[in-house]
């Protein structure tokens, strides 16, 4: 097997989480779906660095890590105060900025 | 665990263990991957995420990122879904997330859109047709965190330094968006109170579940007198969940088998008393 394989499952993975992204209209899921774009991105990176014989996709993979957490804590954040002043995680029903 | 291989030089294939773990685990990251989009509720979303986090774990250990492999599963399937669990236990009880389009057509252009960019991304990595590569062997060979360390601190020490700065700014973000201030004053037991009164629609406490039916579960509504489920005694949470057990026409059924047995038994009575009525006739 070739490790390029790798990078086919990755695309798969991103397109997936696209669609994912496209389709659904539940926040969260949204989110959820951004992550796993993320985690594809993430596994092309380790399959670089190997591929190249050197250490920074790795180093790559884990900035991207580190800002998908920060990236977690604030849309959370911003999800959780939608849904208190709306009562709602559609994100049909937030067309607005404001309240 | 499959290591990669030491040698230096290019190699061309991997090993036969890495292509059967590759071929299986690959399957369960894009079953998923499929759930994470195409499950109803968002728990389950999560769920299939988290599996697909982990084979991907499982993935960067084969591919010699022992660091990353670690900081996925801990960051990531213990971390990140955590919170996401978190933020579906507060927000995503009630959110049911409809499955009507609002835009017409947008799934199958979607569905389109996605396909035409899947062919390209692949049709882009085939292109490349690499055959030979170098393996991460010789990079790892001093230890993976030491390596990425030497870098880090060396190379990349001021995109690292950044990254201290936006974990900051993200943890006071979280902090001033989620945070309340308090505007008025919390109303006291005797306001609210009279605020009932005034309102005039329930007076006293809600009734207690399953209370008058058999059962004395929270899932559980009671009966009110002729035989239906009063939706006060149980739950709204419970109620937006669709968790709500109706046992209403279990209670009914039982009565009326005791009623069907009461009344064989009292058939069988009397015919046996009929039956020695007519003896003692016939005597």
């Amino acid at each position: 097997m070739n490790p390029v394989n790798y990078l086919y499952l990755a695309a798969l993975l991103f397109t997936i989480g696209a669609a994912g992204v496209l389709i659904r209209r539940n926040a969260i899921v949204i989110f959820m779906c951004v992550e796993l774009m993320l985690n594809a991105c993430n596994l092309a990176f380790v399959t670089f660095a190997r591929l190249h014989g050197n250490l920074d996709g790795q180093i790559i993979a884990f900035f991207t890590m580190v800002v998908a957490a920060a990236e977690v804590v604030v849309g959370l954040a911003i999800i959780v105060t939608i849904f208190r002043s709306r009562h709602s995680a559609s994100v049909d029903d937030a067309g607005l900025l404001k309240l | 665990m499959i290591a990669p291989s030491l040698a230096a030089s290019a190699a061309s294939t991997t090993s036969t263990g890495e292509a059967v773990q590759f071929w299986i685990l690959a399957v369960v990251a894009v079953l998923g991957a499929l759930g994470a989009v195409f499950m109803k509720k968002a728990v389950h979303s999560a769920l299939s995420l988290a599996g697909t986090m982990i084979v991907l774990a499982v993935f960067y250990l084969a591919n010699g990122a022992y660091f990353l492999g670690v900081v996925q599963i801990v960051v990531y399937t213990g971390a990140i879904m955590m919170l996401f669990l978190f933020v579906v236990m507060l927000v995503g009880v009630t959110a049911a997330d409809s499955l009507k389009e609002t835009i017409r057509g947008q799934r199958w252009l979607a569905g389109l859109c996605v396909l035409g960019f899947g062919i390209l991304l692949m049709a882009g990595i085939a292109n490349a047709s690499l055959k030979e590569w170098n393996g991460v062997g010789r990079a790892n060979a001093g230890g993976n965190v030491e390596g990425l360390a030497s870098l880090i601190f060396t190379k990349y020490v001021f995109a690292f330094e950044i990254t201290g700065a936006l974990l900051i700014t993200a943890a006071v973000g979280a902090m001033v968006l989620t945070h309340r201030e308090r505007t008025e004053r919390a109303a006291t037991q005797r306001e609210r109170a009279e605020q009932r009164v005034r309102e005039g629609k329930q007076v006293t406490p809600l009734p207690a579940p399953g209370v008058y039916a058999r059962h004395n579960a929270v899932d559980i509504p009671g009966l009110l007198p002729d035989g239906t489920a009063s939706e006060l005694t149980v739950s709204p949470t419970l109620r937006a969940r669709g968790q709500v057990r109706d046992v209403s026409g279990e209670a009914l059924q039982d009565l009326k088998a005791l009623e069907q047995r009461s009344s064989d038994w009292l058939e069988r009575g009397r015919s046996e008393d009929a039956d020695a009525n007519a003896k003692g006739a016939s005597k």
